[in-house]
């Protein structure tokens, strides 16, 4: 298929590209910027004026909830509420039933996934056997059926020496290992940062130690093993500070933060709604001005949406009884738009670490949009509004964004050339 | 101070009155003068030889404790009975959660049966604002104890003996000693003392029993017993449970005493009228030796008594407030 997009703003942060130029698309790929190529006809005319049209986001935690949790969600159900919100390539977490921890269930996962085909969907594997942190997943065959990356997400390692083998065993072969630094021990029972929010509600506290504690054994330990490390989920200001005089001294490891966390604080928390409950917690206005900041001085390469889809029942009950995490794929775009809004980020940079940045972290090809590059494309309307929960299409319940309107909305999202969400 | 806005208006009908008991937590210094006065009536009627008035007749209450209590349980019962109010008990710590059910269906289950109001007490932070806001709004809930959370009958009934007993709140000094960290009853006395003008509150504890942000109760923390008791008109002493002993938050319940226990030694260092109170039940030996616990300061058994009457001003304020929200709702409709 043959197509011209015309008349948009044009931006590609690879290439800082930020202009009004016309997008030829042929066989899925970008064919050219500009005038068309001689010979070329397009089947199919785009009009985008008013509109922009920039890299398709790259989501690094999006959970699809399949297998195993098909009352949270499906593979067709997020990645569609995925492409919704802009997204055309995302990693899913391992946390599965059964983990993702053998090619079977990648294999599965990609299967349906380009069944689907609302996004590219690039699986994380698990780190260990069952995320159980004894004993290591095989990594390698892992790797061989598709998974980028590999992460034991919040779950515990039996020890730091098993840890410690299992960075060198991903290091031999130059995998990658996605960090969510939670000391088990300081985070255990915990339901809120631990701060003025969480003493007067009562709720058990998670201090800022429980990240920083094990960031700093993380960070040395990725040090001495020479890994390739990203940190994700970072909540506090202490931590981005560590990251940051890490880069500083030269290792060479990304991070990111989750929409949400620079959006809300503890203090959402005062209704006691469990639609706040997620974990890592949110923290003080603060930690999150400093996530902010960390995102515009690019110590934080990506924004991730870390779309945690869950069937209402498990939100309607007390918040100590509700399950941790934030449906928002869907929002993604319009979300991350209010940085803009706030006047945190230009345009040109917040879609830098909404796609460039979080692709060079998991060093996939996505995030360009150059000549030869994949037709990978989100096309949005600045100017427009969304109202969250209007359109929704994940069957995640759990959005605390619901009913309030957004900067922005996506009018079309196209994978591989093929439009795979419009509105 | 955290404006806890949605507290306030879960609590409270549209003309301001009591429509369920969550918390001290957004309620003014009229309202808990209210519930004082009322209380005060109130036990009037356990004098007599009659203890029944008849504000809740044809009413079902109905006491649902997740969590294992005796004296909350029973005074609770026995103020919904001096009301004549029917009441049901619902142990549900050995019913239904550990059938599967979740909290959201137990109670929808028991507002089918036509309860029309419920004692909760529940292990988690916000349970009963839970079950306010999201399961029966309807029925009026007052809270018998949420996790860490707050405990505001047991605060207004330690307000009631302090009330009793002092007459005013401004120009005391009330210590409060012991668990902080974990209680509901700190943390439902902090507020209330604060909003019925009380300028001196002291927390005495470890720091590893006192929470983070502390601060915004107003209260001055002390580390050291004989320096926080210094001179105080009161002193609260809170409950150490056993389990706290894991975990490192303290050495051994023989430690705890030495550096906090209460003694008749270091209550003369507080005033020679202070009083001593305790929620219970108390661990003689732990955090308050038997000569104070029965000595003539303590009011201990006082404050049993009067919680009874707190309960009874509580339900009758709280059952009259949601008729009332009816009302007003009716009336809307028409």
């Amino acid at each position: 298929m043959r197509m011209t997009l015309k008349g948009a703003r044009v931006i590609d942060p690879a290439s800082q590209l930020d202009q009004h130029v016309s997008v030829h698309l042929q066989d899925g790929h970008i064919l050219a910027l500009g005038n068309a190529p001689t010979g070329f006809t397009a089947e199919r005319m785009l009009d985008c004026s008013g509109l922009v049209i920039a890299p398709g986001l790259v989501d690094l935690s999006c959970a699809l909830r399949e297998p195993g949790f098909g009352r949270k969600g499906n593979i067709a159900s997020e990645t569609l509420a995925a492409a919704a919100g802009g997204t055309t390539s995302l990693c899913c977490p391992p946390f599965t039933r059964p983990a993702l921890d053998t090619p079977a269930v990648a294999e599965l996962i990609l299967d349906r996934a380009r069944e689907a085909g609302h996004a590219k969907v690039f699986p994380l594997g698990a780190l260990s056997k069952g995320l159980a942190g004894e004993q290591l997943s095989e990594l390698v065959s892992l790797r061989d059926a598709g998974c980028v990356a590999f992460t034991n997400g919040l779950s515990q390692f039996r020890n730091t020496r098993v840890l410690r083998r299992a960075l060198e065993y991903a290091a031999t072969f130059d995998l990658t290992v996605v960090f969510v630094s939670q000391d088990h021990d300081l985070a255990d029972g915990g339901l809120a940062h631990e701060g003025p929010t969480a003493a007067f509600l009562g709720l058990p506290g998670i201090p800022e130690t429980a990240e920083t504690v094990a960031l700093a054994r993380d960070l040395l330990l990725v040090e001495q093993t020479g890994v390739r490390a990203h940190f994700s989920q970072l909540t506090s200001a202490r931590g981005v500070e560590m990251i940051a005089q890490a880069q500083a001294r030269g290792l060479p490891v990304t991070a990111d933060v989750a929409l949400y966390q620079l959006i809300l604080t503890d203090e959402a928390l005062n209704s006691f709604s469990g639609l706040y409950h997620v974990q890592p917690p949110l923290r003080s206005n603060a930690d999150r001005q400093a996530l902010r900041e960390a995102v515009r001085a690019g110590v934080v390469q990506a924004i991730a949406s870390h779309h945690q889809p869950h069937e209402g029942d498990v939100k309607r009950a007390p918040f100590g009884a509700t399950e941790p995490g934030i449906s928002s794929a869907e929002l993604f775009l319009p979300l991350a738009m209010t940085l803009v809004q706030d006047g945190l980020l230009e345009l040109p940079e917040l879609l830098k670490r909404l796609s460039l940045g979080p692709a060079q972290a998991m060093r996939l090809s996505a995030g360009k949009l150059g000549v030869g590059e994949a037709a990978d494309l989100v096309i949005f309307d600045p100017q427009a509004t969304t109202l969250a929960g209007e359109q929704w299409f994940s069957k995640g319940e759990n959005c605390p964004f619901h009913g309030h309107c957004l900067p922005s909305t996506v009018r079309y999202t196209l994978v591989d050339g093929h439009i795979s969400f419009q509105r | 101070m955290l404006a806890l806005s949605t507290a306030q208006t879960l609590q409270l009908n549209d003309q301001g009155q009591l429509r369920h008991y969550l918390s001290i937590d957004g309620l003014s210094r009229e309202l808990l003068t209210e519930i004082l006065d009322t209380a005060d009536s109130f036990l009037e009627v356990g004098a007599r030889s009659v203890k029944k008035v008849p504000l809740l007749r044809g009413m079902t209450v109905c006491n649902v404790f997740f969590e294992n209590s005796t004296r909350t349980r029973t005074t609770f019962e026995l103020a919904a009975k001096r009301l004549s109010a029917d009441v049901i008990n619902l142990d549900i710590s050995t019913s239904s959660t550990s059938k599967g059910e979740s909290l959201f269906d137990t109670l929808r289950n028991l507002e089918a049966m036509a309860a029309d109001m419920f004692v909760v007490r529940h292990g988690d932070s916000g349970a009963a604002h839970f079950i306010a806001e999201h399961v029966c709004p309807d029925v009026a809930v007052i809270n018998a104890g949420d996790g860490r959370h707050s405990h505001p009958t047991q605060g207004m009934l330690d307000m009631l003996t302090i009330r009793r007993h002092k007459g005013d709140f401004s120009g005391l000094s009330v210590a409060i000693v012991g668990d902080i960290l974990h209680s509901r009853v700190a943390r439902s006395d902090m507020l209330a003392l604060r909003t019925l003008g009380c300028t001196d509150i002291r927390v005495i504890a470890p720091k590893s029993l006192i929470p983070v942000g502390i601060e915004q109760y107003g209260v001055r923390v002390f580390h050291d017993l004989a320096a926080g008791l210094k001179d105080v008109d009161v002193v609260i002493m809170l409950r150490l449970q056993k389990e706290r002993m894991q975990g490192g938050l303290l050495p051994s319940e023989g430690e705890f005493f030495r550096l906090y226990g209460l003694t008749q030694q270091r209550l003369a260092l507080a005033k020679p009228d202070a009083l001593v109170m305790h929620p219970g039940p108390i661990n003689r030996g732990v955090e308050i030796e038997s000569a104070v616990a029965d000595g003539a300061q303590s009011v201990i058994l006082n404050q049993v008594t009067y919680g009874i009457a707190i309960r009874m001003a509580v339900l009758a304020m709280a059952m009259s407030g949601q008729k009332t929200q009816r009302q007003l709702d009716q009336d809307s409709e028409v």
